[in-house]
């Protein structure tokens, strides 16, 4: 585990060093793609072995049925005969599934500060995400602030400073304890008056199931509409790549209450597959903003369809 | 969202009715239905397939008895199968050794093992009486030292000093090494979340081990973990001599199959579950709770203890004899009720433990049943003894004064006395008797064993 990781983001090697973040190289949909031809021909149950492979993902069973259906009929009309059709067909499906769901996040000149708000359930990675997003957008020359919405969970706002430190943005504080609401709502007045670009919201992980955290959250979105009837502009969940098909219900329930605008998924470092992004391209009509693939400063990637969809389904994998 | 596993098989089993005996065709159209529902509920492919095969086995020529349909009788082999497969029975934490025990928690970022690490050392202080040291090891994640040394002292435990750029092992020495010489009889050592691809940490873990030897590693894992469940179990597995899994965040809405992943694939038993932020929210693990979660069907068990613990069995029956000795049921009466009602910690709480029962709840949370009943008891409150026992006086000018005296309207006076009247019409049809008929057609309605032993 580094802390500092060098960055390769240079257009052309970045699918490659995300093929070798996502799950170490290792492809969970299309290694040994090959053996799913015997003599040339593709083999009778190619399907239900691409099938299992998405449901060991986590893609789920909806998402999971509409690929193999598509890719079905493509092999019943003839249009699959050779490994190479069989990417092209599966590269196809996928960027339909996942196109309408890359966009990225945009930060109009005329709307300062940015308010966004982090929420997701506990341990998703929010603190981390935070500090990394703030780093990634100091980096590209904006002014970025940072509020400890956080005050629920022990020595959570102590993690924030060190992300902040790192990060060398300044970070609004009321300590443990405070109202979280107030806290931000400092934050966002305080943004205002030093003319900050992003002011990044953190907030307590919750379960969705928790009605009156719930309710907190409407009530921190209600104080800061006071400032900017407009804020947030951004209401981004994190999702642990890890998390099954309750990674639906969180979304929905966070939908509810606050009005998502976005999505980021974390943890695809580790040997999660997070499939579950296609079960959640599929349900809803969130845009997919980013993806974490570490615990380093740089490791967060804005999320591009294209890029992700070709380091699952690489030539060589 | 999902439908639950019964709904599901007594949709597609119902309609084959008759056979004396489950049929192959029978059992196989199921297994596709239950393959799909365990999907849905998390629980990893590779265990699905043997769990399925299990069922299968085991359901081909079971006996469809009368009372049953053969949905619910397949049901029913699911049900034991699958308690039988996550346990059968809670298992409790080893501290059978030499003080100090030494307590090993480990598992991915997130999962919870921080927190967990404060409610066991809770439990182990209130519980069982232990002295308690906790120690962290976790020198990567920012604060997360600091983090433990907050839980350490709200759970009222020592806390072991170890800081950020230490060696986890020299720290994890130490640590024993000064639980020994305060006599502590556990040590809960914290550790850094870790993937399990991720060599070096794997590494440190398994050092740690071999440098603590503790009685119990135990595997935290978040309930709401999909298929990735069993890999990373196993990766630990294969290189921890794991003791037990404790499974967190079960208060969510997960169908919590990692459970099930994870306890088929190390063979080790899940011994507690977290079930909330706070301190005291952990529980020990029910397999027959969890099975029947994973199906859908809620948690009934822990639905009937909470009942029986929280409502006040004597006020109850006196109320039961009073309603029965009594020609009327009166204002007072009603208030009583309602204030058991209020006892019980409200609808909220047991709405949670029904199937389903998180979306009813967001529902009723719009009605409001809290405040009503507060309100009826204030309402109620603010009148006379005497319109309490002849509800019939209340006319008008008295309405007037009562809505004034409970700071409400007429208009809220008057629903809670058309809602009295609805009451007490029920009460009288269920007197005489009426109460054991209507017990008894119940019964039959319900899956045998519900009902509990007759008592």
């Amino acid at each position: 585990m580094s802390l500092e990781t060098p960055v390769g983001n240079r257009e052309s090697s970045l699918v490659k060093s995300l093929r070798a973040r996502l799950n170490k190289g290792d492809s969970w949909l299309t290694y040994d793609l090959g053996r799913l031809f015997s003599a040339d021909k593709l083999r009778e149950d190619a399907i239900d072995q691409l099938e299992e492979r998405l449901l060991l993902a986590d893609a789920g069973v909806d998402a999971t049925n509409w690929l193999t259906e598509r890719l079905g009929y493509d092999l019943r009309a003839g249009r699959i005969k050779t490994e190479v059709q069989l990417r092209a067909a599966l590269r196809k499906a996928l960027l339909d599934l996942l196109l309408p769901v890359a966009k990225p996040l945009d930060f109009p000149a005329y709307i300062k500060p940015y308010v966004m708000f982090v929420a997701g359930v506990n341990g998703v990675g929010k603190t981390t995400t935070i500090g990394k997003l703030a780093t990634r957008l100091k980096r590209d020359g904006k002014t970025v602030m940072i509020a400890a919405g956080d005050t629920f969970r022990a020595a959570a706002v102590e993690q924030l400073e060190t992300w902040a430190t790192r990060a060398g943005v300044p970070l609004i504080s009321q300590g443990a304890g405070a109202d979280s609401a107030s806290v931000i709502y400092d934050a966002v007045s305080a943004a205002k008056a030093r003319g900050a670009d992003v002011l990044i919201a953190d907030t307590a992980g919750r379960l969705h199931t928790q009605i009156h955290l719930m309710d907190e959250l409407r009530k921190i979105k209600r104080v800061v509409q006071k400032l900017d009837p407009f804020a947030p502009h951004e209401v981004m969940l994190v999702v642990d790549a890890t998390t099954g098909q309750n990674a639906l219900n969180q979304a929905l329930q966070f939908h509810e209450a606050i009005g998502l605008t976005g999505v980021t998924l974390t943890k695809l470092d580790g040997s999660a597959k997070g499939g579950v992004l296609l079960a959640i391209a599929r349900r809803l009509a969130l845009p997919v903003r980013f993806i974490g693939l570490g615990e380093g400063i740089d490791d967060l990637a804005p999320f591009d369809a294209v890029n992700f969809v070709d380091a699952l389904v690489g030539d060589d994998a | 969202m999902f439908e639950n596993l019964s709904s599901r098989l007594t949709r597609t089993l119902d309609a084959l009715r008759g056979a004396g005996r489950l049929t192959e065709d029978q059992v196989n159209t199921a297994a596709r239905e239950l393959r799909m529902a365990l999907l849905e509920a998390d629980v990893a492919l590779p265990v699905v397939r043997d769990f399925v095969d299990q069922v299968k086995a085991r359901a081909v020529g079971a006996e469809v008895t009368q009372s049953l349909t053969p949905g619910q009788a397949l049901l029913r082999i699911v049900q034991q199968e699958l308690t039988a497969t996550l346990g059968g029975k809670s298992e409790a934490l080893n501290l059978r050794t030499q003080p100090p025990a030494v307590l090993l928690m480990c598992g991915l970022q997130g999962s919870g093992k921080t927190t967990t690490t404060g409610k066991l050392a809770l439990r182990l202080r209130e519980v069982d009486k232990k002295k308690v040291i906790v120690v962290s090891c976790d020198v990567y994640r920012p604060a997360a030292i600091e983090q433990l040394k907050i839980v350490a002292r709200n759970v009222e435990v020592e806390w072991f000093e170890s800081q950020a750029g230490q060696d986890p092992v020299v720290i994890a020495k130490s640590a024993l090494e000064y639980a020994k010489k305060q006599y502590a009889d556990v040590l809960i050592v914290d550790t850094a979340g870790r993937t399990a691809i991720d060599e070096t940490m794997m590494q440190e873990i398994a050092a740690l081990h071999a440098a603590l030897n503790p009685i119990e590693t135990l595997f935290v894992v978040d309930s709401m973990t999909g298929q990735d469940a069993a890999n990373t179990a196993k990766a630990f597995a294969d290189r921890l001599p794991l003791t037990g899994v404790i499974l967190t965040k079960t208060d969510g809405d997960a169908r919590g199959g990692a459970a099930l992943s994870v306890r088929h694939v190390t063979g080790k038993p899940v011994k507690f579950i977290g079930v909330g932020e706070k301190s005291a929210a952990l529980e020990v693990f029910h397999p027959d709770r969890i099975a029947a979660r994973i199906l859908g069907q809620g948690d009934m068990l822990g639905l009937i203890e909470e009942t029986t613990r929280k409502v006040d069995a004597d006020e109850a029956l006196r109320l039961a004899n009073k309603l029965k000795s009594k020609k009327s049921f009166d204002l007072a009466d009603y208030r009583e009720q309602m204030q058991q009602m209020q006892k019980m910690g409200g609808l909220d709480s047991l709405l949670e433990k029904l199937p389903g029962g998180a979306k009813l709840q967001a529902q009723v949370q719009k009605a409001q049943p809290e405040r009503e009943i507060k309100r009826a008891i204030a309402i109620i409150n603010s009148m006379t003894r005497q319109e309490r026992r002849y509800p019939d006086l209340i006319k008008a000018s008295r309405k007037r004064r009562i809505a004034l005296g409970a700071g409400l309207e007429v208009q809220d006076v008057n629903k809670l006395m058309r809602q009295f009247d609805q009451t007490r019409e029920m009460m009288k049809k269920m007197q005489g008797g009426g109460m054991a008929k209507m017990m008894r057609s119940l019964a039959g309605k319900l899956p045998p064993g519900m009902m509990g032993p007759p008592r």
